[in-house]
């Protein structure tokens, strides 16, 4: 449709990309409103990436600014990388939603209201003096003021369903009104309806004529004068799938294991960010998937520990306080050279911190963390889809090398979601496991030539009954020695091992001009801001690069050369600065540090401003 | 080596090549020794065995029996067992560990595993103290007791391993002797015979550092008249004349001697199915009772590992592990 043609009599507009962020209260249902716009969306041939934004308490009181549940889409003809910095329309149900979110909404912003939500009690609640639909605050904006309430009510008058059930629909009516909008079809959604309430057929119906009619409302009243056109992508053909991070990094696991033919076993303790790992899998059986709820931290990870000694594909998976009480047996493992994988999907710290919010503030920990010497690979997952590829890439270097893997993603990647191009599960690569089963000249710690790992033996195997332990051991044989030199040696190997993993490591890749004035270098799910930031300047005329480290210890072997082809080096990362320290350290480099830890991404506009300041010869 | 069933092994083919490290008289030899002799009758090729210990004396237990083993960290033992046993149900997985290990920094494990029932056999040796940290007191120790750290004499009250793991509902409770080679023998058999998670309580000697701290059960002038040998179906009685008992009345349990009206029939009769006697009779003790050793209880429970297969064999049967289904579900679509 051109520019400026009519619908139902209506002007129609076309836009490039759009930013939406659906915001209520908790029991609103704004995450299933959220989730089927991305659908439909994504059904529209639209590139997406999306963000929830839930509160930290189960049901916060209803009303209050910390029950304000959010979810944020990013929509675009054009390849996306984040879900996007400010907003383009902001739905508010509730005056604390409005509070919450509306410094994120652009000034021409659409924002979307439902009118009876902003009563007295719900504006004492967000703490409003006066209304602000009324008191002239919100006249930037192009404010929309549905009675969502009252009409949702309306249509479903004669089922004679309870206030409150029909208060529950009050969301469809605003997916109906948004999906009009923005030219998104609803059948996708009124197909979700019937499949998830089928037991219900009164819901069903409820929930479908809600739907119904904020789309015939939004085509019918006089409130939407102009409708959104957003052209399909350019997408590579193939077959897609809306993916967040944590399942992404549980199917990356199984994948991994179903490649090498070994069970996988999972030992964890509930904790957020990191549940929903642990849900996955064990839904997952059928792929020779055994999970294991343990009593806590040092539970989870010591039956992973375990299953490993007995053959296993293992795993644990936790956030940073979990981390903490699992350093010990991470040194353990690293002793008796069996492979684990050990996920951090990191929360702002220190200690309990703000469980829901993002941070990257883990790496020194996975670097450090452990008493003595004690290298560990650490991989780390870039975006939500690059989740199943590192979970995939930390089984396979484990039981290559028989160490601890530290695997970071964080609290950005385990509930952002993007679309996945689904890989051919035929291509994967294989995950070779080769227990050792022949006792002439056996022993216990005799390693490979090349990657210096030693034998994987498991118990039940006849003739190479052996004892492995956290004590120092001999080189060969394995024995318990606190012979000085064979300490040393023994210590040497070790790193010397870890080391060697960058053979495996592919080159850097530079986004961006080979050479020039300024580098991004980013780690971890800063990916998709850096990516656009870079692009944006590029764009600008400015020679910037970005390069992404997935592989954070070892570190690629070609960094140190990638990083003095720019006269500036910046490192973006959401803590005071951990990657930007190992790069000083590593390569002499003098990078830049670009830090923030608020529990939010970068947005795409700091990155821009930050770099803008570094190419006119600040600092 | 030999393979398994082409000849009897002996105790020798469970003893390792490594030198034993515990101190000269020390109570541990004796457990190793007879745990040494059992395990060529149990049925179980060589291979199959995996112990399993923590960090403390008794831990070093795995580096002198010539199977698979592992010496872990401190307190974690049961946790590292417990994902192996899931894993690999078909192995002989045996827990070795002290009342430091067990009762203090494992604790927490130590009653999940438990209660969880995995078919375990844990061996607890309990010397009431701390040995290879030189002589602190443990949490089996006695109120009052001066050691390094406590001077003045401890103020912590004791676990009673056995009450402990009666409390977490464990399967399998015994208590038996190191010096008692017989009776610790037949304890170990059934401890390795009961499908589930087997506690045993092993009163072990710290001659350097809690030298004496079991002499009543051991000690051959005190031992009749201080040990109540447990035995299913039969009578409470002990003495060196065989003449005292435990009898029941009002729901406490008293010593009563036999004779002078009072009969056998009197007498409580063990009957190891039966929690609730367990819980009675793990409270007694010196210096009222003589101390119980043998079988506490012997109940029969689900194992968890046997639910965790049936569940992984379930979902198989119900959806073929197939790759390619698996990554095509939730939100997708095609872009052609």
């Amino acid at each position: 449709m051109p520019d400026g043609a009519a619908t139902g009599g209506k002007r129609v507009e076309s836009r490039d990309a759009v930013v939406i962020r659906f915001a209520g209260d908790s029991g609103d249902g704004m995450q299933v409103t959220g989730m089927q716009f991305t659908t439909e969306s994504a059904l529209a041939g639209n590139d997406l990436a999306t963000l929830p934004d839930f509160p930290a308490e189960i049901r916060a009181p209803a009303g209050t600014l910390a029950g304000v549940s959010a979810f944020q889409l990013n929509f675009s003809s054009r390849e996306v990388f984040t879900p996007g910095d400010d907003l383009d329309v902001l739905v508010a149900m509730n005056p604390a939603a409005l509070r919450v979110n509306i410094d994120d909404l652009k000034p021409g912003g659409i924002l979307i209201v439902d009118r009876e939500g902003f009563n007295e009690q719900n504006l004492n609640k967000a703490e409003y003096e006066q209304n602000p639909l009324e008191d002239g605050t919100l006249a930037r904006f192009q404010l929309f003021q549905a009675d969502v309430t009252r009409l949702t009510t309306a249509a479903l008058k004669d089922l004679n369903l309870s206030a409150r059930a029909v208060f529950r629909c009050r969301n469809f009516f605003c997916l109906g009104m948004t999906s009009w909008l923005y030219h998104r079809p609803i059948a996708a959604a009124e197909a979700w309806i019937a499949d998830r309430f089928r037991k219900t057929p009164e819901i069903v119906e409820a929930n479908l004529r809600a739907l119904r009619a904020g789309h015939a409302f939004a085509e019918n009243s006089e409130l939407f004068a102009v409708s959104y056109d957003i052209k399909p992508a350019t997408i590579r053909p193939g077959r897609y799938r809306n993916i967040t991070g944590n399942t992404a990094t549980a199917l990356g696991f199984i994948a991994a294991a179903q490649r090498a033919g070994r069970p996988l076993f999972l030992g964890s303790y509930p904790i957020t960010p990191a549940s929903d790992v642990l849900h996955e899998l064990s839904g997952l059986k059928q792929f020779d998937v055994y999970t294991f709820q343990a009593e806590d931290e040092i539970a989870g990870i010591g039956a992973a520990l375990g299953a490993a000694f007995g053959g296993s594909i293992a795993i644990t998976t936790t956030s940073g306080p979990g981390m903490n009480l699992k350093a010990e047996t991470v040194g353990l493992a690293l002793a008796v050279e069996l492979p684990l994988v050990i996920t951090d999907i990191q929360r702002a710290g220190p200690s309990t911190g703000m469980p829901t919010k993002t941070e990257q503030a883990d790496l020194m920990m996975a670097m450090y963390g452990r008493h003595g010497e004690a290298p560990v690979p650490i991989l780390a997952a870039a975006t939500p889809a690059d989740c199943f590829h590192m979970a995939f890439e930390a089984v396979r270097i484990a039981v290559r090398y028989m160490t601890p893997v530290i695997l970071l993603t964080d609290g950005y990647l385990a509930n952002g979601a993007e679309p996945w191009l689904l890989p051919d599960s035929g291509a994967l690569p294989e995950v070779p496991v080769r227990f050792r089963s022949d006792p002439s000249g056996f022993f216990p710690y005799l390693r490979d030539e090349e990657t210096l790992s030693r034998p994987w033996v498991i118990p039940g195997t006849p003739g190479l009954e052996h004892r492995i332990g956290g004590l120092e051991k001999d080189y060969l044989t394995g024995n318990v020695s606190y012979a000085p030199t064979n300490h040393e040696q023994m210590i040497r190997v070790r790193a010397r091992k870890i080391a060697g993993i960058t053979r495996e490591i592919p080159p850097t890749e530079c986004f961006g001009p080979e050479t020039g004035d300024l580098l991004l270098l980013g780690w971890g799910s800063t990916y998709g801001a850096i990516r656009q930031a870079t692009a944006e300047l590029g764009a600008a005329g400015h020679r910037v690069a970005h390069a992404h480290v997935r592989h954070m210890n070892p570190l690629p072997p070609d960094l140190g050369d990638v990083l003095r082809r720019y006269r500036t080096v910046l490192v973006p990362e959401m803590n005071l600065g951990q990657l930007v320290r190992l790069v000083r350290a590593e390569y002499l480099v003098d990078a830049i540090g670009f830090n923030k830890v608020q529990g939010r991404p970068f947005k795409v506009s700091e990155l821009v401003t930050r770099s803008m300041r570094l190419l006119e010869g600040g600092r | 080596m030999s393979a398994p069933g082409e000849q009897k092994l002996g105790k020798k083919d469970f003893v390792s090549d490594q030198d034993v490290r515990w101190c000269p008289g020390c109570g541990d030899y004796a457990i190793l020794s007879q745990v040494q002799k059992v395990l060529p009758d149990l049925g179980v090729a060589r291979e199959n065995f995996v112990f399993i210990s923590g960090i403390g004396c008794s831990s070093r237990f795995p580096y002198y029996v010539n199977t698979y083993g592992f010496h872990s960290i401190h307190g974690r033992a049961p946790a590292i067992a417990t994902g192996l046993k899931i894993t690999r149900p078909e192995l002989s997985v045996w827990v070795v560990t002290g009342d430091g290990d067990a009762l203090s920094i494992g604790g927490n494990h130590l009653i999940h595993v438990l209660r969880r029932n995995l078919d375990l056999t844990i061996l607890l040796f309990n010397n009431r103290i701390y040995g290879l940290t030189k002589g602190q007191y443990s949490p089996t120790s006695e109120p009052g007791k001066v050691t390094k750290s406590t001077p003045a004499g401890s103020l912590d009250h004791p676990f009673d391993p056995i009450a402990l793991a009666l409390g977490a509902d464990a399967s399998f409770v015994a208590r038996s002797v190191d010096v008692e080679t017989k009776h610790l023998q037949e304890v170990l058999r059934r401890a390795h015979q009961h499908r589930g998670g087997s506690f045993v309580e092993i009163l072990q000697n710290c001659n350097v550092f809690n030298d004496g701290a079991f002499a009543d059960v051991t000690e051959k002038t005190t031992k009749a008249d201080s040990t109540l040998v447990l035995e299913h179906g039969k009578p409470l009685i002990f003495g060196k004349n065989r003449d005292r008992g435990i009898r029941l009345r009002d729901y406490q349990p008293e010593v009563v001697t036999l004779g002078d009206g009072i009969s056998e029939a009197d007498i409580l009769v063990y009957d190891e199915r039966n929690p609730a006697l367990a819980y009675l009779i793990a409270r007694l003790g010196p210096p009222r009772f003589p101390t119980p050793i043998g079988v506490f209880t012997a109940v029969e429970r689900p194992c968890y590992e046997e639910g965790a297969a049936a569940q992984v064999a379930a979902a198989k049967a119900k959806t073929p592990p197939d790759l390619a289904a698996l990554f095509d579900r939730g939100d997708t679509w095609t872009v052609s």
